[in-house]
């Protein structure tokens, strides 16, 4: 019984970086991943521009009927969201883990190019551990 | 020209008065408007209702505006109905969607406002743009919903498609 659906990371031009599906739910071919994550950074943008105060950072978190899209966008513009359950708890945190995963094992790695798709075996490793911690954790409750 | 004052005055009131969510006060609002701006669109994209009660910062101009509105909730649409892990089939990006059809989102929360957005059978999408600490707003919608079937589809005098006066 999964919280979460899918992950996905957008590089600072909106292209897919990485995309992780959990569950037959979640499943997205990937031509239809690399859409999802290219509308998503434009609307990013668009709701941006639609606000009426000054300083909007864009969405946040999208409520839906049958799903909800928390979004954590970095201050270099990496976008980190993920795909759940409606009324799913502490996504933000979550989101914040898996940010500093991604600092440690991508970003320190010498061997990775900016932008470019991640394929980092510690970093993959790393991340199921940490959603499987979540996971049992929130069975638990 | 139809005057449809009786539907403005009840939005007013009803957002005027009363105390949708209690928050604190922000710096940014001095009279502690609960809401900023509503929308009402109907099914081609045409603008009928645009209110705004407290919008510091203006990007555009007001039809540029619309049209980025109306094209941003479409997308959003489409997103969420291809997204949509309980459907077993679902349509590519861009197909449009009848408005029962297939999974819709209902709110989305930035860090500055909170957008509500309701769907009819008709096509006629009510947004409501809040400050982020709004609850869920579907009722508050539906009431506005039904504040514009008695005042205007049931006025005799007034043509489906054209902006509400």
């Amino acid at each position: 019984m999964a919280a979460i659906y899918s992950l996905y990371i957008i590089n600072k031009s909106g292209g897919l970086i990485f995309y992780k599906d959990y569950g037959s739910k979640g499943r997205m071919d990937t031509n239809d991943s690399l859409r999802v994550a290219s509308l998503w950074h434009s609307m990013h943008a668009i709701s941006q521009q639609l606000s009426p105060i000054n300083g909007c950072s864009g969405i946040e978190l999208l409520e839906a009927d049958a799903f909800d899209l928390h979004c954590f966008q970095s201050l270099t513009g990496t976008k980190f969201f993920v795909v759940c359950e409606t009324g799913t708890q502490h996504m933000e945190a979550l989101l914040k883990v898996i940010y500093e995963l991604y600092m440690d094992y991508v970003l320190k790695n010498p061997f990775y190019e900016m932008e470019m798709p991640i394929r980092c075996e510690l970093f993959d490793i790393n991340l199921t551990q940490a959603i499987q911690k979540d996971r049992v954790a929130l069975l638990g409750r | 020209m139809v005057d449809v004052s009786s539907l403005r005055l009840c939005i007013y009131q009803f957002f005027g008065g009363s105390e949708i969510s209690p928050s604190p006060p922000t710096p940014t609002t001095t009279t502690g408007n609960n809401a900023h701006m509503i929308y009402i669109f109907n099914r081609n994209g045409v603008c009928l209702l645009y209110r705004e009660w407290n919008r510091p910062l203006h990007t555009l101009n007001p039809q540029q505006d619309h049209k980025l509105m109306f094209g941003l909730l479409f997308s959003l649409k489409s997103l969420a109905a291809k997204m949509d892990p309980t459907s077993a089939d679902k349509g590519n990006l861009g197909v449009p969607q009848l408005p029962g059809q297939g999974c819709s989102f209902h709110s989305f929360r930035t860090n500055t406002y909170e957008l509500s957005f309701m769907e009819t059978p008709s096509g006629i999408k009510f947004i409501l743009v809040t400050n982020p600490r709004t609850s869920d707003l579907r009722e508050t919608l539906k009431y506005i919903y039904n504040l514009y079937v008695e005042y205007v589809a049931r006025n005799p005098l007034y043509t489906p498609g054209t902006p509400i006066r």
